[in-house]
């Protein structure tokens, strides 16, 4: 269960859901329309998945760029995982388990540092700073690492 | 109090943190000392049942290893079975003790185990005190939490399950249960990971020390998805409950008697998939943020149901197909209370688990249940993200509370937080000596809303003016304030007196009143057990009722059939067709078995109405679920449907092993006057007094021991016949001999008036 959080792939997905509902453009002066939608045409998918990009691009801090990154990985260590288990068995299931919980913990933890980093979340965390959030990360992951490695046999 | 707070000057505003911690501890010294009316009542003693397993359990651990306690498998019990006692306990309760203990000796105090044992539950119960005073004051004020500490540490319906010598899992879950919720509100209001991860961490704790943890599980859980709906999400939400999630989950599958229930089982699914939902809003929020176009945010929207109904139709499949174990029948039996009777009668047969009566609502909480509707009131004025917390807790713990018994302690908690924030407000309100401006305005153009104003104790419109009248004259503070004063003195005494007279019973030793007033104890089932102990091969087995398993196994020291565990059903049903069926069925069950020795409990000579014959109809019943062509209900009821044991009894009933070793002799105790059953007031049936009734007789089994007031009394089971006779044969010839030379003995003739002078108080 794996969210994908990073735009990027988000995008893409909610892009290949979006081929019943209407597209962005068209029908937004009438509600009633998009209830009856035409289908996206591809240029428009492409257009909203590249201005989506841009700005993600040109707002989002190298710091939080570098965190996305890791998020990026982690859904991808989780993934492989996922069809490793499906494929060739779960045999040794504390240690699938243990692997698979501590990518999605990890993906969870490195999530919340990233929302109490951002600068325009500041405002919901106003104990939080963002060194407090990464000594927060750092225990919880100690926590995780700890149970998980206890839980490998 | 907090207005007290803001109007005395500073110099005393410094001294309030000390007064603060003066006041806690007192409270936690209340709780402790309100716990100890059994110690000096009877002595320092584990009481009741399962208690017993948990003291034997620690001994094991503190004279072993951790691993080898986590690795034990027990063969003595369960005989010929045993259970891996290891991996179906939960070990927090134990391992707590044994630190208590292993610390206390490293600081050189000698203190026994069992006193850490029988100490456990009081001293934590200061604890829980202290962690609702910060559970309460998270919710309200320090005032309101204050209340609350003081409530939890007296209110009976907790006091029922953590009195000294109560050593059993919720001595220490209830404290756990509100440090956990203590922690989540904490994390919530945050927005902090390392509460999060701290919460996670209490919740392994809860997990490691009681079944009860589901509760936790399914709370928090449905406290975000009420937050979600009422469209309260907020990231801060979403960094408490992932961090908590992904690390307690991980955490809670340590124990061994989890092991992969929290991906397996459907109590636990809620909770995934809530956590599952967090990450798709959390996700379509941030997208949502980005994404210019209306029509762009609906379609996320569109993706996110489709995506959640995606998951639950899997969750629902994987049900079916059998990957994820479906709802137990425990959990059943918590939505229709009728459930428990029909397909497990061994879960109905315990009397806790029975629905609750009414008027033990008032009798564990008193007036705090009266408040405890205003306060979940005035948390809805202000419905704070944590109020809604404690309003679901409110309705799940009322409604489980309504279902059984015992689940009364998960429901106090809540009660005693509710009731103080009613309380504090009230107190705030009519402390606070200011009449405010807008009365006095009021005042002159209204009379009309005269009626409405006096009538609402909580409006501020009045009419105050020079002479002030109404609501905030001096005499309404004063009758207001005062007739609640005397409210709490009533609630401390009768917590006092629920605690002393309800509650206190260890349940192993009795005490009943002589007629001269004065205590007289009544001691038998450790004088029984103190006999098997003494006088039995250490390897002998004992077949009792399952009730008295762990007292055997924690007392006696000896190997039992069955006890309070109950993980194997027909195991039980087995010996409740031992105890249910006749002679000549049941001696080759017990042959089977290697039963040395049957125990029975007997009240009909002293009045204790816990016994066999009152419990034996569940025996009935567990053996009729798995032989019910060999045992029925109905042959033990007379053909008007009664439950008789006198000369109406039917053959069926007479003829059991239970009835027989229950009144075997019994009525050479009473000479002429007829034997009385005085827990059934029923007459038995006395050759003395009657010519048509004949002694009972036991061919298979005799009578070893008979404790003084016949409520243990323990029989051998007979070896095979020397000349392969059948028992009965072999009876029969042996009386031929006798009756030339001896006369049936006379009874003895202090029996009676013994008996009669003790009367039990329950």
């Amino acid at each position: 269960m794996a969210p994908k959080r990073t735009p990027r792939q988000a995008v893409t997905k909610a892009g290949a859901v979006s081929s019943s509902p209407s597209p962005a453009t068209a029908g937004a002066s009438t509600p009633a329309a998009s209830r009856i939608p035409a289908l996206p045409t591809a240029a428009d998918t492409s257009a909203i998945v590249s201005q989506a990009w841009n700005s993600y691009v040109a707002d989002t801090p190298r710091k939080l760029k570098l965190v996305d990154a890791f998020m990026v990985f982690l859904v991808a260590v989780g993934l492989i995982q996922f069809v490793y288990c499906i494929l060739v068995g779960n045999y040794p299931f504390n240690a699938f388990l243990s692997g698979f919980s501590i990518t999605v913990g990890q993906f969870v933890l490195t999530a919340s540092l990233r929302m109490q980093a951002n600068p325009n979340n500041s405002s919901q965390f106003e104990k939080v700073t963002p060194e407090r959030a990464f000594a927060d990360f750092i225990f919880g992951s100690l926590v995780l690492h700890f149970f998980a490695y206890n839980f490998i046999n | 109090m907090v207005l007290l707070q803001s109007s005395i000057p500073p110099s005393a505003a410094q001294a309030l943190p000390l007064l603060k911690a003066v006041i806690l501890l007192t409270i936690a010294g209340a709780a402790i000392a309100s716990r100890l009316f059994s110690v000096a009542r009877f002595e320092s003693i584990i009481h009741e049942f399962d208690p017993w397993f948990n003291f034997r359990a620690t001994k094991y651990l503190v004279s072993h290893d951790f691993y080898s306690f986590l690795d034990w498998f027990d063969d003595r019990t369960w005989y010929p079975l045993g259970r891996v006692t290891g991996g179906t306990l939960y070990p927090g309760l134990m391992v707590t003790s044994a630190l208590i203990f292993h610390t206390l000796k490293a600081l050189t105090l000698p203190v026994d185990i069992r006193n850490v044992c029988v100490m456990l539950a009081p001293v934590f119960s200061g604890l829980t005190a202290y962690v609702t005073y910060l559970f309460t004051t998270e919710m309200k004020d320090e005032g309101a939490g204050l209340l609350a500490a003081a409530f939890i540490g007296i209110a009976p319906g907790y006091i029922s399950r953590s009195v000294a010598g109560s050593y059993d899992n919720e001595a220490i879950a209830i404290f756990l249960l509100m440090l956990t919720f203590y922690l989540w509100i904490k994390a919530l209001k945050l927005g902090s990971a390392f509460w999060g991860a701290l919460t996670a961490l209490f919740y392994f704790y809860m997990v490691a020390a009681w079944g009860g943890y589901v509760f936790i599980t399914n709370i928090i859980p449905l406290h975000a998805l009420v937050l979600i709906i009422m469209g309260r999400y907020s990231n801060r939400l979403y960094v408490a409950y992932s961090s908590w999630y992904s690390l307690g989950t991980l955490a809670s599958m340590q124990i061994p008697f989890v092991g992969f229930l929290p991906i397996r089982s459907s109590e636990h699914m809620g909770a995934l998939g809530v956590f599952g939902l967090l990450q798709l809003v959390g996700f379509s929020q941030y997208i949502r943020a980005r994404l210019p176009s209306r029509q762009f945010r609906v379609l996320i929207m569109v993706a996110t149901v489709a995506l959640l109904s995606l998951g639950a139709l899997a969750v629902v499949g994987l049900t079916f197909t059998g990957v994820i174990a479906p709802w137990t029948g425990r959990f059943y039996s918590l939505w229709d209370t009728g459930y428990a009777k029909i397909h497990i009668p061994i879960i109905a047969s315990v009397s806790e688990h029975q629905p609750t009566a009414w008027p033990s609502f008032l009798f564990d909480t008193h007036m705090l249940i009266w408040l405890f509707p205003a306060g979940v009131y005035l948390l809805f004025q202000k419905l704070r993200d944590e109020h809604v917390f404690v309003i679901i807790y409110a309705i799940l713990g009322s409604y489980f509370a309504g279902v059984m018994v015992r689940l009364m302690l998960t429901l106090t908690p809540v009660v005693c937080v509710c009731g103080a924030v009613a309380l504090s407000t009230i107190f705030d309100q009519y402390t606070n000596l200011a009449t405010p401006e807008t009365a006095g305005e009021e005042s002159r153009d209204g009379e009309s809303n005269k009626d409405e104003s006096s009538s609402s104790l909580l409006n501020i419109s009045g009419l105050a003016r020079a002479p002030i009248v109404g609501i905030f004259s001096p005499w309404s503070r004063v009758v207001v304030m005062g007739s609640f004063l005397v409210y709490l003195c009533m609630f401390v005494q009768h917590c006092t007196w629920v605690t002393s007279n309800a509650y206190s019973s260890p349940s192993v030793v009795l005490a009943s009143q002589l007629p001269d007033g004065s205590t007289h104890i009544i001691d038998d089932f450790r004088e029984a057990y103190y006999w098997l102990r003494k006088n039995t091969p250490e390897d002998a087995k004992i077949m009792s009722w399952w009730d008295y398993g762990y007292q055997i196994g924690g007392m006696a020291d000896r190997t039992t059939l069955v006890d309070n565990n109950t993980w194997n059903n027909t195991h039980i049903a087995t010996v409740g067709k031992a105890m249910s069926s006749r002679e000549e069925v049941s001696y080759p069950i017990l042959r089977k078995h290697d039963v040395d020795y049957i125990l029975v409990i007997f009240g009909g000579l002293i009045g204790y109405s816990g016994d066999d014959m009152n419990k034996f109809l569940w025996m009935v019943r567990i053996a009729e679920g798995i032989w019910p062509e060999e045992v029925q209900e109905r042959n033990f009821f007379t053909p008007r449907g009664e439950y008789k044991v006198d000369e109406q009894a039917t053959p069926t009933m007479r003829n059991s092993m239970m009835y027989k070793m229950c009144y075997y002799r019994f009525t050479e105790l009473f000479g002429r006057q007829g034997a009385v059953d005085r827990v059934r007031n029923q007459r038995i049936p006395s050759p003395t007094t009657d010519s048509s009734a004949t002694p009972i007789q036991l061919n298979t089994v005799e009578e070893a021991f008979t404790s003084e007031n016949w409520i243990v009394r323990i029989y051998k089971v007979k070896g095979l016949d020397l000349f392969g006779r059948e028992h009965a044969a072999a009876m029969a010839f042996e009386e031929g001999k006798k009756r030339g030379g001896r006369t049936i003995r006379a009874p003895p003739s202090g029996g009676h008036g013994k008996g009669k002078a003790r009367v039990l108080r329950v």
